[in-house]
This record gives structure tokens, C-alpha cells and sequence, in this order.
């Protein structure tokens, strides 16, 4: 497992190939980037762009359909992701994360949740709950210093004050800071954020930009973020890997992604033809192939079991947010959708962010004679069964 | 504006009027229920075929209560809350002014005379009123006692909020010698008092606490790690007949067979821990019921070992650690060592003990456990188990804990209940029990201990007290067996109790650690789980 | 070859009459997303109302044509069972709705004790037995199918049918479906959300009648206590099937009666049910969310 050449340790993070197949619909295809030590990464890419399916992959919760993800720690270890179960990448490979629709531990206490960040340490300390139950002072010292380590914390996250309510009480932008502060309790070497600042006002915005820098600098934490937010990704960031319909588009410093035609095409879309003739350029026609074809009828909820009837919805819900469409239409549709505001406005890739999935939505309805809505199997939830009465 | 409509209605109608109209409703309702049920009633005559007995006078009854107290409670009674409501609001005396006003010293020292009186007249009550009068006297006794007793509680309420589990410990403890010495003082005579404490130790005491012990273990599964167990009493099953095969066929002692047991049912607790791990909420729910009716079901049919549905009898009785035994044949009965008269009642005195030592074990373990980490797990599992495996918590272990560490419970329950009864068979563990366990878990409030043993002494106590309402025979003629109802009404209650409480008695969860000051975290935040 | 023909057959009679049953717990399920306990017990209502109604059918008439016994029994008990259904839905999961998971799943076991008892205490403890109604028996090369077999299994498909019609073909459907997918959705479209509960309720409660008066039928004979075991295998067969699955629940019923059949037929009677939880624990260790169930989309 351990290859401890210096140059590999400079990537903490290696994504080799990585693919990502749900039946027939293609969420990451052949994807390879690096993520360096020390350094803040960026994850960008329009919705449904297979971000958050990339962090699942890396975090175990789904087992990629093929390639390779590296991780090297520190010591010179080094783990691969893919095949290590679920719970041990937390404790062994030490990439913690959080989730995109927070996960907190509502009931419990921000000091709680922070507690069962640190379950491994202290189930060892325990001796396996066994010496524990009866009182060992081993337990408490390393009790003690949980409780410590949960304050520091806290005091990091600016929730010290709040250290004895239930998490579900806090606002917003304090469960967004207290969920990166339970990752970091694992003492993790990758930290890995989903939309860190996705609902944040720009006042949290800055502190988390600050709490974010805080832990770069003084931890040594890595991290690697999604974020929608360009203005946290261009300010925090050293490097940022553009996804587009699960390939890479772009791969670079923030100054050399926002310039990058690709991603401009990306963002704010541009004519019908166009947008064929970038993907080929890209080489992306087997996804263009992969997204005519549909999705598999028994994968996901395709074999909807809603009574008597077929399959209800087109999509692939992985989490609320964010979901791999379907259908090309939507994609294009907010292209189209983003091209009228492009005329509005100049454009700007750190400020245009459209909303592909409801766009579509809308403007496939608004302009059936487009080519992009005539094509589209309509995205979004439909009921066709019951439609077709 | 159509839709206005219904709601103009509502408000042009006065309260009479609306309640008129829901009564009707409601006798409506309650006559197309129970015209079939309580108006005919299916018979067998002398040659065994089935004949209809018609009871409509019954029915008529039955639906003009039903119509009159609709119709009170809409007409008066709803109102009345409303008006109490902003009462309290506006008064700020916000829950107490219905309880104040219900309890007062006058209505308090009136009680009190009652009882005395009536329990200075105790001897002579049947020949002053004759048999049927003296029975609603009791009654009215029992009430005023009850009365008393509340307004006492009533009292000193934020002194025993302050201290519930201390006076509740204590109150369980002394318990038994309460009631001897009553019932002594009443009886005029020791031995007597020891005769009459049998009912009152054996079942409501021991009866209340096996059933605090069942719950608080199924708690640490469905009440922290949040798995919805519909199967528990098949781990109470395997640690009764662990007790009882082991104790009848090799002579085992209870004092070896109880960890046994425990720990034999822990085993069958990862063993249907395992396959189930992967599934979820009410999948989990029909295949731990499942694995409830399978060891039910091998009991009565592995007749060569179990000895099907007749049960296995003769099982041993405990003795005091090997020092005294409670046989009275064996030379180191208790009465002989101690040189006193025999009673049964020690044996079940001891048996209270035991059981109630039992359960401050499994109180004690679960505290214990909550602070740690594997505790902490389990209840983080319920809230969110991606979010566990985010943080790199082994949820199949932890899974496997609880099933294991309830289960354990369970067995210790089981192998007492063996050695109380003397006798198990099949009929102990259907399914009903297992819906009663976790029903008194979640009327208690999943995963708090006193509202589990608040819940489990009304739910339990509350059917044991039926059996005591002779009294209703003089109301209702002789046939009148209450006892017949008291499934009936526990049925009720429960969803009675699940309405009025959704969250159970005590809602709010008490935090495991903190910083700098332990408060309760609200019921809204804490979540049931899915698993 | 001929045994297991026979077997077959009982196996398809006591499959329906599951699958009933089966239903009322996976529409309820799949609507408001909570175990009804207390199904079971509202398919003994049914099975008593109907023995009630024959009685009566008796008293009254010297002689009845069995069919219009039958349909009497099954319409009455159609529409008391389902004025059961509704007003617990009303009085004890309504409340409930959109709170705690677990409330509503122990008041449906409170009902399930109340409705049991309650018919104890009206009707007494002992076992009702009738006369039996339909007593012909056909012999087909050494099978032999008993009229009330066919009954059985007609009027099973038959209310299949209607209620698949029903189900899918009509705008009740639609709201039904639509309530199941997403309650807060619909009703933000106009659909009444309780009414549709309702009368989900409702159609679950007059399938389970039906089922009631055929189990009355066939065995002619029935308790307080009987809606137990048939609610817990038409539970297990709504699961099985796939818990929200109305097809899984007719198929997981079939499983279930043809397991018991045969398991009765070839190995032991005693250990039928055994057999039938067993097969259950398997199949879902395999497949967790039962045979047509909707996987569970793990959702990070």
C-alpha cells in the first residue's frame, strides 16, 4: 500500500480515471485530478455536473464503477479510497467531510456532535466501552481532552457561546460552521466541503472564509471544496478543477479557470451548435451519445413502485440539490435561458451562476419550438403514466 | 368567493348550534359502529348454534352518552379551554390555574375527613349502609385517598420535580416495608400484614418493575440507537427458558444462570442483529416481529425440549445467594434460620428486591453508557447515520451493541420472570407483549428513563388497578367483570395518551455532556430514527 | 404431480384472501407512510360483521339463494368495516399526521388491542362458528376444487380489477398517487390531502371486509382473536412484495399462501409459519426493499 516517493506526496489526493456509472446515465466519466497537500481545491461545474458524486465517491459512499483514488497521508501511507469500506475512510485514510444539505446530529448538543467526531479515539481510550463502564481514569483523561479538543473547536467556529444547545437550533450559517468544525474533531488530513457556503449571507460568507483559511494555514488540513459561490472559490482556492457533465473542462490556478473558453461555454452557455461543437472539442461525444440513450429502467428510481404505474421521475436523486439530469434539454435550456441574460449583462463567469434545473424547466415550457425543448425528455418530476389518460 | 363558504358558517353558528350539529355527527357515527356490535350479540343457545341476543336498549344508551358528551364538550367544554387558554395567557399563570383551582386546602382537609372517617366506620360500613351503599363508600374512600395523596404531590411539586429520581429510588426501596406496615396496622397483626402485602408486592410492585426493566432495555435499541424492534420479547423468551431448561434439567443455580442468560440472549441479539443490519425503518420492524413469532412458534412446536404450549413448571426458586433458600421443606428455609413465622411474602419481598436491584442495574449501565462514546453512537445513529459513517463510526458494530445490549436486558428479565412464575410457557411472549414494551417506551418518551418508568407504572398499574374495581360490580350486577376491560381500556389509553402526548411524557432529552450548563434539549430537535 | 396441483390451489385461495388483506397495508403505507396495526383487526370486524349479517340473513328469511347471502354480507360488511376504518383514521392517526414516526404506529397497536377486545366484550370470547354456506366440490382428474375455492379466487380478481381500475384509470387515483409521491405538493394543488386519506382508508378497510367474509366462508368460523395471525402475514406479505407496492402486495400474498401450502403439504404443519417469516428475513436480507419495492435511493 505505501509508495512513499516525495514527488506522490505532494498530491494528498490522486483521482486516476474515475468513472461513475448509474445503469446507463454516466455521472463521472474517466475523471483524473490531483489534489496538493497544503492546498485549498475547488470543485466547480454547473448543477448536475457530478460534483457531489465525485466527493461520494472519495467519502465511500459510492463505490466508483471504475478508476483509481489515492490518498497519502502524511506518515507516508497511503490508502486506496475505492476499496476501503465506508466508515474506515474517516478513520483510517483520514478524509472527513460534510454534506451539501446539512447533517448534524440535531438533537444533540453542538458540544455532543463534536463528542462523536471523536468516537474512534475514545472508544479506544475506553477499552472498547469495557474499561470505561467501570470508571478507569485512562477514560477520563482522554475524556477531558475530547471535551478540549471539542472547545477549541467551538472557539474556532465562533459557537462557543452556544456549546450546550441542540444543533437544530442554530441558525443556518453556524450548522454550516459546526459541521466543518465536527469534521475537523477527526483530525483529518483531507477535509472535504459540499457547498460550504450554499445559504450563507455575505457576512457568514467572510467567516467562513476566514475559518477556512484558519484551518489551511494551522492545521495543515487539505481541503477540497464544491462551491457555487465564485467568490469564495476565487478568493480561498489554489487550484480549481472545472466539471462539466462529469469530464473535466478545465484544471488550473483561479486566474487561468476564469478565463478558459470551456468554462465561460460552461457557465453561460452559447448557441445550440455551439455547445455540440465544444463537447466534440472537448471529446465528449460518448457522453453526448450516453445522455440520447436515457436512463436505465432498473436503476434508480426508474422502477418507481408507485401503485400500479411506471417510472415517475427521470432523475437520479442523489441529494436534494443536486441532481444528475437526464436529459440534455435541461442543460441547454439553461443555456438558452443564461444567453438572454448574457446579453443583459457583460459577461462575467465569477458572477453569472444559472440555475440550469429550473430554468430548463421553465423555458422548455415557454418555447416548445426551440430544438433544445423539442428534444428534451422533460425534465423535473412528471407523472407520465398518469398524464397519458 | 365560494370557498369562504364552509368557514362563514363556522362563525354565524353559535356554540349550541354547532354543538347540535355534531352530536348528531357523532351519534350518527357511533350508531353505524355499534348497531351490529352492541345491539345484537352472537350466542350460542343449548344445541350449540349460534343465535342473536338483541340489546338495543344498550345501543340507545350507548349513543346517547356518546351524543351528550359530544355535546357538551362542544358546546362547554371546548370553549371553556379556549377561554382558560387566554386566561392563562393574559394571567401568566400559565399551566396551573386549572390544578390550582382544583387543588385547595379546604377540598384538601374535606378529604382528609372523609377518609378518617370513613376508616374509623371501616368495620361497620356493610351493616350501616347495607352491601351496595358500602361499596360506593369505599370508592368515595379511595378517591378521597387518592385526592389527598395528589394534593400532598401537588404541594411539594418543584421540591420532587428538583429530586424525582432520588424520592422515586427511595420511594421504590421503602415500598414494601410501606405496605407491610399498613397493611399490619390495619390487620392489628405482623403476620397479617405480611399475608396482605402478597397482592400488593407481587402485582403491582414486581409486575410494574419487570415491565420498567423490559422497556428500559428495549430503550436502549429503539429509544437511543433508534431501531424499531417489534420482536423484543423473543430475547425475554430466551432468557426465561434458558433459566427454566437449565434450571430444571441440570439443577443450575439462579445466581449462575441469570448472567447466562443474559448473555445467551445477547447472543441471539447479534444473531438477529446481523442480516438485518441493511435494513431500514419498517422493514426492520416486520422482520424483528418475525423473529419474535419464529421463537415463538419453535417453542410450541420443539415439544421434546420445551415441551410445547404446556410449559415447562417446576422451575427452582432463588435463593438468598446460596445462604437461605425460600423452600419451605429445604433446612435452610428462611423462617427456620431466622427463627420467624413462615410466610410466603418473603420470597416476594426478596423477589422485589431483586427485581428492582435488577432494573437500577440496567438504569445505571444505560447513564453510564449514554456518556460514552459507544452510548453517544448510538444515539448520533438515530439522528444520522450517514452522517456517522461521515465520521468514520462503524454503524454495523454500534448497530450490533444496542441489539446486543437490550437484548441482554431482555434475557436478565426473562430468566427473573422464569424464577417468579415458577412456570414459562408460549403464552408469555406474544406479540402483544413486545407491543406493550415498546409502547410504554414511547409513552414514556424514547430514551428517558423516568418517563419509561412513569409510563410503565400508569400503563401497567393502571390494568393491575382494574382487577381491584369490585366495586363496579354494584353499579353494573354481578356480572360485571371489570377485568374484561382491561385490555380494552389499555388499548385505549394508549392512544389516548399518544394524542394528547405524541412525544411521550417526558419529550425533552437530557444531553450527555456539556460545557457549561446541563439544559434539555427539546423534543422537536431529537429524532426517532429510521432504522 | 396431482398433490401438488392441490396444493396449488389451496395455496392460490389462501394467497387472495392474504393478498386482501395485503393491500389495505400497503396503500395505507404508501399514503402516509405508517404501519396499520390495527388492519388486521379490521379484517376480523369485517369477517364478525358479515357473521353477524348471516346471522341475521337467517333469522329473518327461511331460505336465502347463497349468492345474495354472500353479497349482502359482503356489502354490509364493505360499508361498516369502512365506517370503522375511517373513524380511526380520524380519531387516533389524524392527530398524528406529520408529527413523531413512532406515534402513529403505537396508537394503530392501541387500536388493534381496543378493537379486539372491544369485540370480546361485545361478543364474547368463544369461536363463532356457522353453518357451512357453500359445500360443492368438483373432481377434476383426482383434484378436487371446491366451490368456495373458486369464489374465492374469482372475487379476488375480480376486485383486483375494479380496484386497479381505480386505482389508475380514475382522477381518485391520480390523487392518491399524487398524495403518495408528495402530500405537501398536492395539496398545494388542490387536492384534498385528508379526503384522499380517507378514502384510502376506506377502500383498504371494504378489500379487507371482502377478505373477512371469504375467510368466514371458508372456515366458518371465527373469534375476537383471529385478526392476528392473518394481519401479521398479510403484513409480512405487503413486505415482502415491497411495502408501497400494490401488485407486491397481491404477489407477496400469493407468496405467502403458496409457502404455507406447500411448506404444510411437504415438510410440517407446525412449523407453516416458521417457514413463511423465515422466507420473509431471506428474501429480505437479499432484497431489502422487498421483491417490487422501490430501492431505497441512499440519499448523502
Amino acid at each position: 500500500m505505501s509508495d512513499a516517493s516525495p514527488s506522490m506526496n505532494e498530491a494528498i489526493l490522486q483521482v486516476e480515471h474515475l468513472s461513475m456509472k448509474f445503469g446507463g446515465l454516466v455521472a463521472i466519466g474517466d475523471l483524473s485530478f490531483q489534489a496538493r497537500r497544503g492546498e485549498i481545491t475547488a470543485l466547480i461545474g454547473p448543477n448536475g455536473a457530478g460534483k457531489t458524486t465525485v466527493f461520494n465517491c472519495i467519502t465511500g459512499f459510492y463505490k466508483p464503477s471504475e478508476g483509481m483514488l489515492t490518498l497519502n497521508r502524511r506518515d507516508g501511507s497511503s490508502y486506496l479510497l475505492e476499496r476501503l469500506p465506508n466508515h474506515e475512510i474517516p478513520a483510517r485514510a483520514k478524509v472527513a467531510r460534510t454534506f451539501q444539505n446539512i447533517r448534524l446530529f440535531s438533537g444533540m448538543t453542538l458540544l455532543e456532535n463534536l463528542l462523536v467526531a471523536q468516537h474512534n479515539k475514545l472508544m479506544k481510550a475506553s477499552g472498547y466501552t469495557v474499561l470505561g463502564l467501570f470508571g478507569f481514569s485512562g477514560y477520563r483523561t482522554a475524556s477531558a481532552e475530547s471535551i478540549d479538543l471539542a472547545r477549541h473547536w467551538l472557539e474556532k467556529a465562533n459557537l462557543v457561546d452556544r456549546a450546550d444547545d441542540p444543533a437544530g437550533d442554530l441558525p443556518y450559517g453556524a450548522q454550516r460552521r459546526l459541521e466543518i468544525a465536527r469534521a475537523m474533531c477527526t483530525g483529518p488530513e483531507l477535509l472535504c466541503l459540499d457547498e460550504p457556503a450554499a445559504g450563507l449571507n455575505p457576512k457568514e460568507s467572510m467567516a467562513l472564509n476566514e475559518l477556512l483559511m484558519d484551518i489551511k494555514d494551522n492545521t495543515g488540513t487539505s481541503i477540497l471544496l464544491i462551491e457555487h459561490d465564485m467568490a469564495v472559490v476565487m478568493q480561498i482556492s489554489d487550484h480549481v478543477v472545472v466539471l462539466e457533465y462529469g469530464r473535466k473542462i478545465s484544471d488550473g490556478s483561479p486566474q487561468a479557470v476564469r478565463t478558459d473558453p470551456r468554462v465561460i461555454a460552461a457557465y453561460l452557455g452559447v448557441e445550440d451548435e455551439e455547445v455540440e461543437t465544444v463537447l466534440t472539442e472537448v471529446g465528449d461525444e460518448d457522453v453526448i451519445e450516453q445522455l440520447d440513450t436515457g436512463p436505465d429502467s432498473a436503476h434508480g428510481p426508474g422502477t418507481s413502485s408507485s401503485y400500479l404505474a411506471g417510472p415517475v421521475t427521470d432523475t437520479v436523486g442523489h441529494s436534494e440539490g443536486e441532481r444528475v439530469t437526464v436529459s440534455r434539454g435541461a442543460s441547454k435550456a439553461g443555456q438558452v435561458d443564461a444567453r438572454s441574460s448574457a446579453a443583459a449583462k457583460p459577461a462575467s463567469p465569477t458572477k453569472a451562476k444559472p440555475k440550469a434545473k429550473p430554468a430548463g424547466a421553465k423555458s422548455s415550457a415557454a418555447k416548445p419550438t426551440t430544438k433544445a425543448a423539442t428534444k428534451s425528455k422533460t425534465p423535473g418530476v412528471t407523472n407520465r403514466r398518469g398524464g397519458r389518460k | 368567493m365560494a370557498v369562504t363558504a364552509s368557514p362563514e358558517r363556522d362563525i354565524v353558528a353559535t356554540p349550541v348550534q354547532r354543538a347540535t350539529r355534531e352530536a348528531l355527527y357523532a351519534g350518527a357515527i357511533v350508531l353505524g359502529l355499534f348497531v351490529l356490535f352492541i345491539g345484537l350479540k352472537t350466542d350460542q343457545n343449548i344445541s350449540n348454534e349460534l343465535i342473536l341476543v338483541q340489546r338495543w336498549w344498550l345501543l340507545f344508551a350507548v349513543v346517547v352518552l356518546t351524543m351528550v358528551g359530544r355535546f357538551v364538550y362542544i358546546a362547554h367544554g371546548q370553549p371553556f379551554l379556549a377561554k382558560q387558554k387566554i386566561a392563562d395567557i393574559a394571567t401568566g399563570l400559565l399551566p396551573d390555574t386549572v390544578a390550582t383551582r382544583f387543588f385547595r386546602l379546604p377540598y384538601f382537609i374535606a378529604a382528609i375527613a372523609i377518609v378518617a372517617v370513613l376508616a374509623l366506620l371501616a368495620g361497620s360500613l356493610d351493616a350501616l349502609l347495607g352491601p351496595g351503599l358500602a361499596g360506593y363508600a369505599r370508592f368515595a374512600r379511595a378517591l378521597a385517598i387518592i385526592y389527598a395523596l395528589a394534593s400532598v404531590l401537588f404541594y411539594f411539586r418543584s421540591f420532587i420535580h428538583a429530586h424525582f429520581s432520588a424520592l422515586g429510588i427511595a420511594a421504590l426501596a421503602t415500598y414494601p416495608v410501606i405496605v407491610v406496615l399498613v397493611l399490619a396496622l390495619y390487620s392489628g397483626s405482623m403476620a397479617g400484614g405480611f399475608q396482605g402485602s402478597l397482592k400488593w408486592i407481587d402485582n403491582f410492585g414486581i409486575q410494574i418493575l419487570i415491565y420498567v426493566m423490559l422497556a428500559w432495555g428495549l430503550n436502549i435499541v429503539v429509544g437511543l440507537a433508534g431501531l424499531l424492534d417489534l420482536g423484543y420479547v423473543a430475547f425475554y423468551a430466551v432468557g426465561a427458558y434458558a433459566y427454566a431448561l437449565l434450571g430444571t434439567q441440570y439443577g443450575l443455580s439462579f445466581w449462575i444462570l441469570l448472567p447466562a442468560a443474559g448473555a445467551m440472549a445477547a447472543f441471539w441479539g447479534v444473531m438477529l442483529g446481523f442480516p438485518v443490519l441493511r435494513l431500514r425503518g419498517d422493514y426492520l420492524a416486520i422482520v424483528t416481529l418475525a423473529f419474535g413469532e419464529i421463537i415463538r412458534l419453535v417453542i410450541i412446536n420443539w415439544r421434546e425440549v420445551t415441551n410445547g404450549s404446556a410449559g415447562i413448571s417446576g422451575i427452582p426458586k432463588v435463593s438468598f445467594f446460596g445462604l437461605m433458600s425460600f423452600n419451605v421443606s429445604d433446612p435452610n428455609y428462611i423462617a427456620k434460620v431466622l427463627d420467624i413465622a413462615q410466610s410466603g411474602a418473603y420470597y416476594k419481598i426478596f423477589l422485589y428486591y431483586l427485581i428492582l436491584g435488577l432494573c437500577l442495574l440496567t438504569a445505571f449501565v444505560t447513564i453510564r453508557l449514554r456518556r460514552m462514546p459507544v452510548g453517544r453512537a448510538w444515539e448520533a445513529l438515530r439522528e444520522d447515520e450517514i452522517a456517522c459513517r461521515s465520521l468514520g463510526i462503524n454503524t454495523t458494530t454500534t448497530k450490533l451493541t444496542a441489539f446486543a445490549t437490550g437484548a441482554m436486558f431482555g434475557g436478565f428479565a426473562g430468566s427473573f420472570f422464569a424464577a417468579r412464575q415458577g412456570f414459562v410457557s408460549p403464552e408469555s411472549f406474544i406479540f402483544l407483549e413486545s407491543a406493550i414494551i415498546l409502547a410504554i417506551v414511547v409513552l414514556g418518551g424514547m430514551g428517558s428513563l423516568v418517563g419509561i418508568a412513569v409510563a410503565a407504572m400508569v400503563m401497567i398499574g393502571g390494568t393491575e388497578a382494574l382487577r381491584e374495581l369490585d366495586f363496579l360490580k354494584q353499579v353494573f350486577g354481578p356480572d360485571f367483570t371489570p377485568e374484561l376491560y382491561r385490555m380494552l381500556l389499555f388499548g385505549m389509553a394508549m392512544v389516548i395518551v399518544m394524542v394528547w402526548k405524541p412525544r411521550g411524557f417526558v419529550g425533552s432529552r437530557e444531553p450527555t455532556a456539556f460545557l457549561k450548563e446541563r439544559r434539555a434539549v427539546s423534543g422537536s430537535f431529537t429524532k426517532e430514527g429510521h432504522g | 404431480m396431482q398433490y401438488f396441483v392441490q396444493q396449488l390451489i389451496n395455496g392460490l385461495t389462501l394467497g387472495s384472501i392474504y393478498g386482501l388483506i395485503a393491500i389495505g397495508y400497503t396503500m395505507v403505507y404508501g399514503i402516509i407512510g405508517m404501519i396499520n396495526f390495527a388492519h388486521g383487526d379490521i379484517f376480523m370486524i369485517g369477517a364478525f360483521t358479515a357473521l353477524i349479517v348471516f346471522l341475521i340473513l337467517g333469522a329473518l328469511f327461511y331460505s336465502v339463494p347463497v349468492v345474495i347471502a354472500l353479497l349482502v354480507m359482503m356489502i354490509v360488511a364493505m360499508l361498516l368495516t369502512s365506517l370503522y376504518n375511517w373513524t380511526i383514521e380520524k380519531v387516533a392517526y389524524r392527530p398524528l399526521r406529520g408529527s413523531f414516526r413512532l406515534a402513529p404506529l403505537i396508537t394503530a397497536i392501541g387500536m388493534s388491542i381496543a378493537l379486539s377486545n372491544f369485540v370480546q366484550v361485545t361478543q364474547g370470547p368463544r369461536n363463532k362458528p356457522i353453518p357451512p354456506m357453500v359445500s360443492k366440490v368438483y373432481n377434476i382428474e383426482g383434484i378436487s376444487v371446491s366451490l368456495k375455492q373458486i369464489i374465492i379466487v374469482v372475487v379476488t380478481a375480480l376486485l383486483l380489477a375494479l380496484f386497479w381500475y381505480l386505482v389508475n384509470r380514475t382522477s381518485l387515483g391520480r390523487a392518491q398517487r399524487a398524495c403518495e409521491q408528495d402530500r405537501k405538493m398536492a395539496a398545494l394543488l388542490g387536492i384534498d390531502v385528508d379526503r384522499t386519506i380517507s378514502i384510502t382508508f376506506v377502500m383498504g378497510a371494504a378489500l379487507a371486509a371482502v377478505a373477512g367474509t371469504l375467510f368466514l366462508m371458508y372456515y366458518g368460523v371465527i373469534a375476537f382473536s383471529d385478526g392476528f395471525t392473518p394481519g401479521v402475514k398479510a403484513f409480512t406479505a405487503a413486505v415482502l412484495g415491497g411495502i408501497g407496492s400494490l401488485p407486491g402486495a397481491v404477489l407477496g400474498g400469493l407468496m405467502i399462501g403458496f409457502i404455507e401450502s406447500m411448506w404444510s403439504a411437504y415438510f410440517s404443519i407446525d412449523y407453516k409459519d416458521v417457514a413463511a417469516f423465515s422466507i420473509l428475513a431471506i428474501v429480505l436480507i437479499f432484497l431489502p426493499s422487498g421483491i417490487l419495492g422501490r430501492p431505497e435511493v441512499e440519499k448523502v
